[in-house]
């Protein structure tokens, strides 16, 4: 029972501060949202001298407001096509065509990649902005259409293909280190066989990297979900048709000033990241 | 092992349900003349000023100033007096976001420059309390000299928030060498909504000109509601709130979204401008680069936008380029009170944060801010409508678009109602200024307005 030979007070000692750590900036900040949630508190106005409990009003309007699904569906396009499609399929593809080139080239072009990962958001959102802008924009400048304002335009797709030149470090650094576990001898062997590139991948890679397509896809789908970065390049615009839910609850929150109903929109994004954590859990155990 | 998490949890619990029972709409209160004989005191003043940056000239005031004037003298009665001065120069709103958490968690400056239209919101919520109650005694011989209209600005259900820091008005800016070269007046005064969209259409030949800015959309805030709908919807005879009820989908609303769709659907207006996270500011820049031909706007831009020294997007050539017309009324007569022509008017007030330390020491600094000699100094030989008559007085006859806002738009101008829920209602406004502008009709996005104002407000208070 007891191997470490500390006993159960000096135990409790021992983990004590950790605990009060997690309950003060975890458990609290969560039980406090909760709380929150199922209030009509306000930023301003009667209701934030003295809000009432309202009970679930707020998760019934939040599920009945149309900016809610909105937002839900654009919360799932960005993760779909950003995360589990974009930064592993390109992290993946990094990580596999880096493996047999010259090492300068192989340093060089991870630096590249990870120099967009380590960037400050505002930096990067910054830059961003100065290559999509209407004005003088380097896209634009690139493409000869200098009248295009990307961001307002294609807000979705400017914020999707941010986020994987964003984040497709991590994928790239997992997937390098999961293919150095790959036997050489196996790859070696499907190459004597005359098979493609393709089904190298596919049949001999694979079986081996499943774990870590399946933990990396759950990370960079759970972090795309709460990103905020989205809310630095269109804040949520024009017209909402880029307010992602981290955004949505924030304007709701802040420039609306709607605090309960925004804590009990979080909740429900809260909900869908368990429900999401779960399924990939279950895919893994399968594995096992 | 057990026994001791389950007790940590239940004390982890304990802690939380005191936190709970604790935080929620703490009320405040003090006594009005705490530390009023301290011999060393510290105020901090916040405002919506940088150095060098948005309100410049205001900053400049209270940085090269105020604070050493006002330590100067304090110093002169033997009081130690320090004046630190929190700069920001952001959005409105968010400026608004941060006072508001400022003074709900009990921190914030001791003087703070706000929007009067936040003053219902923030007393209703207990965050700023009627002067006398924070400071006592609020006797002032400067109180003469505000106008009665302009003090209501301070005020909030017939109770003193605090001191207005003057007012403005809104007129049709419009750049005269665009207007030469379409063969328009220079003393161009439209009498109808269809002669600005005339004239609109006259300026539309002109490459990378765009005719009008009617600020439409969220992304643009406050801006859109009034530099927008709102005066446009005083010059359909119904102001926006009217006997306790708010104007849902009425004609009147319709027609203004008609006028929306006129300029953003016709080619008169940039509808992609208004989408642009930083839409108003750019606005600003293409009017002084000479590539907006008609902006509504307050005297704001002309004090502080397109001033040739100081502005933000500064003309060299405004007091010769920048032509400045009456907003007018859907048709000649139209307008509320059977106006012609019509205005939409606003300005910030100082309060006190309830929760200062030196309740009277504010109050003795909120008193020299607004003395005359402060509100002269914090012109800069420039001219605008002060709070104060006497300073008016002296300084708006040397500018003649500040003494064209004094003399004809001042007396025919509306303010917006000071009510808690004015904000909510301005947003739904914008909400279908940003509908019509990316290609709602006007119809549906007045119905979809009229929705969201029944659950900002309640059906009951929807006319």
């Amino acid at each position: 029972m007891d191997s470490s030979g500390l006993g159960v007070r000096r135990a409790v000692g021992f983990v004590a501060p950790a605990l009060v750590l997690i309950g003060v900036f975890l458990v609290f900040p969560a039980l406090w949202t909760l709380y929150i949630g199922i209030t009509d508190y306000q930023l301003t106005g009667p209701a934030a001298a003295d809000p009432q409990v309202v009970g679930a009003d707020n998760l019934v309007e939040a599920v009945r407001d149309p900016l809610f699904t909105n937002s839900v569906w654009l919360t799932a396009l960005f993760v779909l096509f950003s995360a589990v499609i974009g930064q592993n399929v390109l992290g993946f593809g990094l990580a596999w065509s880096l493996r047999s080139v010259s090492p300068w080239l192989r340093r060089t072009a991870e630096g590249l990649v990870l120099l967009s990962w380590i960037l400050p958001s505002t930096v990067v959102a910054f830059l961003w902005f100065a290559v999509l802008s209407r004005d003088t924009g380097t896209l634009g400048l690139l493409l000869g259409s200098p009248q295009t304002s990307w961001l307002v335009e294609y807000p979705m797709t400017s914020l999707i293909i941010f986020n994987v030149w964003r984040g497709t470090a991590f994928s790239m650094l997992l997937y390098t280190s999961a293919l150095a576990a790959v036997p050489p001898s196996q790859v070696e062997t499907a190459r004597l066989v005359g098979a493609s590139g393709w089904q190298t991948v596919r049949d001999v890679v694979f079986p081996h990297i499943r774990g870590h397509v399946l933990t990396n896809t759950l990370l960079i789908s759970l972090w795309t979900a709460n990103d905020f970065t989205p809310f630095l390049l269109t804040s949520g615009g024009p017209n909402h048709r880029s307010e992602v839910l981290p955004v949505l609850i924030y304007r709701q929150a802040l420039e609306g000033g709607q605090l309960g109903y925004a804590s009990a929109m979080s909740m429900l994004l809260l909900v869908g990241n368990l429900v999401v954590a779960l399924v990939y859990l279950r895919l893994l155990r399968r594995r096992a | 092992m057990l026994e001791g998490m389950g007790r940590t949890k239940v004390f982890g619990l304990l802690a939380v349900c005191g936190l709970l029972a604790g935080c929620l709409g703490q009320p405040r209160s003090g006594d009005q003349a705490r530390n009023a004989d301290a011999g060393e005191f510290t105020l901090t003043i916040v405002a919506n000023a940088a150095v060098g940056g948005k309100n410049a000239r205001g900053a400049d005031w209270i940085q090269n100033w105020v604070i050493p004037r006002f330590t100067e003298a304090q110093k002169a009665k033997g009081v130690t007096a320090t004046v630190k001065f929190e700069q920001n120069g952001t959005g409105d709103e968010d400026f608004k976001t941060k006072v508001a958490l400022d003074l709900k968690t009990g921190g914030g400056g001791d003087v703070v420059e706000i929007d009067g239209i936040w003053l219902g919101e923030f007393a209703q919520a207990g965050q700023i309390k009627p002067l006398d109650e924070v400071v006592g005694d609020t006797s002032w011989d400067g109180w003469g000299q505000i106008p009665e209209a302009v003090q209501g600005l301070g005020e909030f259900e017939g109770k003193t928030y605090g001191v207005p820091m003057g007012t403005d008005g809104r007129v049709l800016f419009f750049n005269k060498k665009l207007f030469a070269q379409a063969g328009l007046p220079a003393d161009w005064q439209p009498r109808s909504w269809q002669d600005v969209l005339d004239a609109g259409a006259e300026l539309k030949g002109q490459a990378g000109v765009t005719p009008i800015q009617l600020n439409a959309g969220s992304a643009m805030g406050e801006a859109t509601t009034m530099q927008g709908v709102l005066p446009a919807l005083v010059g359909t005879g119904r102001p926006v709130y009217e006997n306790g009820k708010w104007q849902g989908d009425s004609a009147q609303v319709r027609d203004v979204l008609e006028l929306y769709r006129k300029i953003y659907g016709g080619g008169l207006g940039d509808p992609v401008l208004q989408q642009e996270a930083n839409g108003r500011q750019r606005s600003f820049a293409l009017f002084s680069e000479n590539k907006i031909g008609i902006l509504l706007e307050s005297d704001y831009f002309w004090r502080s936008v397109v001033e040739p020294v100081n502005g933000v997007a500064k003309m060299a050539d405004r007091d010769s380029a920048v032509g400045w017309a009456l907003v007018p009324a859907k048709e000649a007569k139209a307008g509320v009170g059977g106006q012609d022509f019509v205005s939409m008017s606003g300005g910030g007030v100082r309060v006190i944060n309830p929760n200062t330390r030196y309740p009277r020491q504010a109050w003795e600094f909120m008193q020299f801010l607004n003395s005359a000699e402060a509100v002269r100094e914090s012109l800069a030989g420039t001219a605008q409508l002060t709070q104060r008559q006497d300073v008016n007085d002296q300084v708006l006859g040397g500018d003649p678009m500040l003494s064209f806002i004094a003399e004809k738009v001042l007396p025919i101008t509306r303010y917006r109602p000071g009510v808690a829920d004015y904000p909510k209602v301005s947003a739904a406004l914008q909400q279908a200024t940003a509908d019509v502008v990316g290609g709602m009709s006007p119809d549906e996005a007045a119905k979809a307005y009229r929705a969201s104002l029944v659950k900002a407000v309640g059906e009951q208070n929807v006319g």
